[in-house]
C-alpha cells in the first residue's frame, strides 16, 4: 500500500511538471485584420499583458502586415502585380484606416484628433511601445510573399522575424492566453 | 488604509501618468516599480478612471500590496508596496 501511494505520488509529480511545463505566462495573439481600431486593440492588450510580465508574441498575418511597412523604406526587385499591391495597400501604421466610418477618410482623421485630444497612444507611438518592452512581432512569411512585401521595406522594430505557421503554433502551444484579432 | 494615513506615507516614488489614457498609467506603473526595492512605496498619479481598477488587479497578479487611493480634484492618487 505504501509502495502505491508513493508511485502515486511520483506519477502526480510528473504529471505537474510536464503541466508547468506546458504554460507559460505568455500571450500569443494572430494580428490579421489591417483595420486602424483591430491593431489598436491588439497593440494595447499586447503591450498590457508585458505590463504583467508575461511573454508577448505577435504573430501579424494577412492585412495586418501592411501595418508593418515603414513609409520611408522600399523594397527591391518586385514584379508589376507587387508593385501594385504595394501601391494600393496601406503604407505604414500611420496609413491603416478604421474598420467602420472610415468616410472617405473623414472618420479615420477625426478619430485620430480625437484619439490625440484624449491622449491615447497613436499606432506608430504603440509600436515604438511595444519593441521598448522586448513584444516579439512574427510575420507570416506566406502574407509577405502574397503581398509582394519585403522584409527591407519593413519597420526597424527590435525582434521581428519572418516565419510560418508552425512558429505561431509553437508559441500559442505554450500560451496562457491566446488571440485572434 | 485611511485617507489620512495615505496622505501621511512618505513615497519612495512617483509615477505622474496624468494625461495618459490606457495603457499609458499601467505601462507607468511597471517602469516605475522597476526603479524601486522591494518594501518601497509607489505612487501612480492618473487622471483616468480605468486606473482605479486596474492598478489594485495589477497589483494583486504581480504580488504587490495595493494600499489604497486618495482622490484630489482632477486626479487620483495610487499607492502601492513593491512586493
Amino acid at each position: 500500500m505504501e509502495l502505491d501511494l508513493q508511485k502515486q505520488i511520483d506519477e502526480l509529480k510528473a504529471k505537474v511538471s510536464r503541466m508547468e511545463a506546458g504554460t507559460k505566462d505568455q500571450l500569443s495573439m494572430v494580428v490579421f485584420s489591417g483595420d486602424l481600431d483591430k491593431i489598436l486593440a491588439a497593440m494595447i492588450i499586447a503591450t498590457g499583458a508585458a505590463a504583467y510580465d508575461m511573454k508577448v508574441k505577435l504573430f501579424f498575418t494577412f492585412w495586418a502586415t501592411a501595418a508593418l511597412r515603414d513609409p520611408k523604406k522600399n523594397g527591391k526587385g518586385k514584379n508589376i502585380i507587387e508593385k501594385m499591391f504595394g501601391m494600393m495597400l496601406p503604407k505604414g501604421s500611420s496609413k491603416v484606416t478604421l474598420s467602420k466610418m472610415h468616410m472617405a477618410g473623414m472618420g479615420t482623421a477625426m478619430i485620430k484628433s480625437i484619439m490625440k485630444k484624449h491622449k491615447v497612444a497613436s499606432l506608430p507611438e504603440m509600436f515604438k511601445i511595444a519593441g521598448e518592452l522586448g513584444i516579439d512581432i512574427n510575420i507570416c512569411e506566406m502574407s509577405m510573399n502574397l503581398m509582394g512585401f519585403k522584409k527591407e521595406e519593413m519597420i526597424d522594430y527590435p525582434n521581428m522575424t519572418v516565419c510560418g505557421v508552425a512558429t505561431f503554433l509553437s508559441d500559442a502551444q505554450e500560451s496562457k492566453i491566446q488571440l485572434f484579432i | 488604509m485611511t485617507t489620512e494615513e495615505l496622505k501621511s506615507l512618505k513615497s519612495n516614488a512617483i509615477v505622474d501618468a496624468r494625461g495618459t489614457a490606457c495603457p499609458g498609467p499601467l505601462l507607468a506603473a511597471k517602469k516605475g516599480i522597476g526603479e524601486i526595492e522591494s518594501g518601497e512605496i509607489m505612487e501612480i498619479y492618473s487622471s483616468d478612471e480605468g486606473t482605479k481598477n486596474d492598478i489594485p488587479k495589477w497589483c494583486q497578479k504581480m504580488s504587490h500590496e495595493f494600499l489604497g487611493i486618495v482622490e484630489e480634484d482632477s486626479y487620483s492618487r495610487l499607492f502601492l508596496k513593491k512586493a
